[in-house]
């Protein structure tokens, strides 16, 4: 099998985790979800470092972030299929 | 369920063999794969004693730390529970104590000595450092030599405690370290080991999936509770803010985990798909109930939890780390993996097994589980793991408030 630059969890999530490092702008990633080993293409709308992730879809402000199939916060701003999410737009929904 | 779980356990018995390794019987019957002769100190005021001994009888094992002096109720009680199970550890064949008085020290040798095996006391107080430090050289010296001399024999993998716990986490441990201890943990608890995870904090975000885990409701509402009273009575007792500056910690976001849920969903990830613990222990106690997989009510502090582990009698403890942490134990050998490659690269000292091939998708879950159980293996029978090496030596006393 080919060297994916992400992997995600679960069919349902909306982000997935950047395994290569060095991952540049325009990057047409090989997306691997590893519940079912399916795959797809994704191109990555800027630099973004190793185990950082990248939203698989467009998220809205105010959106439920999912990973493992689970809630893992919200959305505190809006984020583009394909942008780097972490915690400038991304908080737990616990305080 | 249970079917399926055979049948892991069998794959792994034809791919390694029988699975046996060599360890050191002790009196009480509990197998050790460490053969310490330990110089523990009663309180703070006892480690410059403690190290001289060490220092006087090359072979013997100081482990100095920084309490024991005006502690009550059950901040003491746990802090002789921690020192009792450092010293009943069977990786530890024999022990001195040393304290300022006699009655505390007495506490911990009586502790001790429950195991069988060889223990002695000495108090500072009417004596001085010099004159003790003579008679426990003395005393460690003996120790030591008798030590020597105990040899290893054959033992089923099922006589092994492996413990968990991970630090400086981040993306990759829940996607690939994290998972391969879980894989471990399926395959070797059906053939009788026991297991243990805890970090109550760093669940936070994933308390519903843990308390579903349970073995039964008993025991699931009694970690609800565990967890609920750590929220409870130590987070929301004293933080001064969101908690958002330390939990995820600075290490953690720099390895790209944003959310507490999302990083107690990869902790949680350490505890395989088959496991139920079924037991929830108070920190630093001893498991009762049988082989199996128990909870451990602990700090997600690596040293403090490791050291909590170690005292509740585990004799090899797995550590899947993605930013990497350098975390060991005086006496329990802390097994370090990571998915990270390039943690993998840049602090290849500090790693004992590389599980980045999961990232790569050129190794699986099981297989990284199949390699974790060989060092394991590797590690009971004596192979010293990059800790060790490297003289990690943590011993972090837990302390639930302040001295009176």
């Amino acid at each position: 099998m080919a060297t994916p630059h992400l992997l995600i969890h679960d069919k349902k999530d909306t982000v997935g985790v950047v395994v290569v490092e060095g991952l540049k702008k325009g990057t047409d990633m090989l997306c691997v979800i590893t519940a079912d080993n399916s795959s797809f293409k994704l191109k990555s709308k800027m630099d973004v470092p190793i185990g950082h992730k990248v939203a698989l879809t467009d998220i809205k402000k105010g959106d439920t972030v999912w990973k493992y199939g689970q809630d893992i916060g919200i959305a505190k701003a809006k984020i583009g299929k394909g942008e780097h999410v972490h915690v400038h737009n991304v908080k737990t929904k616990r305080w | 369920m249970a079917k399926k779980t055979k049948q892991n356990g069998k794959a792994v018995a034809k791919r390694n063999g029988s699975l046996t390794f060599r360890g050191w019987r002790r009196e009480n019957g509990r197998v050790g794969v460490r053969n310490h002769v330990l110089i523990l100190p009663l309180d703070d005021l006892s480690n410059a004693a403690c190290e001289a001994v060490a220092n006087n009888i090359k072979g013997t094992l100081a482990i100095p730390h920084a309490y024991g002096r005006l502690q009550f109720g059950e901040d003491l009680e746990l802090h002789f529970r921690t020192l009792i199970g450092t010293g009943a550890n069977p990786n530890v064949a024999a022990v001195v104590v040393i304290g300022i008085e006699d009655q505390w020290t007495k506490r911990v040798v009586d502790g001790i000595a429950k195991t069988g095996k060889p223990v002695t006391g000495f108090g500072i107080e009417g004596t001085g450092d010099l004159m003790t430090i003579a008679k426990a050289s003395r005393v460690a010296k003996d120790y030591l030599q008798w030590a020597s001399e105990l040899t290893r024999e054959d033992c089923d993998v099922s006589e092994l405690w492996v413990s968990t716990k991970c630090g400086e986490s981040d993306t990759t441990t829940g996607l690939g370290s994290c998972p391969t201890v879980g894989n471990m943990y399926d395959k070797l608890i059906p053939r009788g080991i026991y297991g243990v995870f805890g970090e109550t904090s760093e669940i936070t975000g994933a308390e519903h999936l843990a308390r579903a885990r349970a073995i039964n409701k008993k025991v699931g509402d009694k970690w609800m509770k565990t967890w609920q009273a750590y929220e409870d009575q130590v987070i929301q007792a004293h933080k001064t803010d969101d908690l958002s500056d330390s939990q995820p910690t600075k290490g953690n976001i720099a390895g790209g985990l944003t959310t507490i849920e999302e990083k107690a969903l990869g902790n949680l990830e350490k505890i395989g798909r088959e496991c139920r613990y079924i037991d929830v222990l108070e920190p630093a106690e001893a498991p009762r109930k049988g082989p199996g997989l128990y909870y451990m009510d602990t700090s997600s502090a690596a040293a403090e939890c490791v050291t909590l582990m170690a005292a509740a009698g585990y004799v090899v403890h797995t550590f899947p780390t993605g930013q990497g942490n350098v975390i060991g134990n005086p006496i329990l050998p802390v097994i370090k993996l990571s998915a990270n490659p390039r943690t993998v690269r840049t602090m290849s000292e500090h790693i004992d097994l590389d599980v980045s091939g999961i990232l790569r998708r050129d190794m699986t879950i099981p297989q990284a589980g199949d390699a974790l159980i060989d060092m394991i293996v590797r590690t009971a029978n004596g192979r010293l793991t990059a800790a060790e090496a490297l003289g990690h030596r943590e011993y972090v006393m837990t302390k639930l408030y302040r001295s009176a």
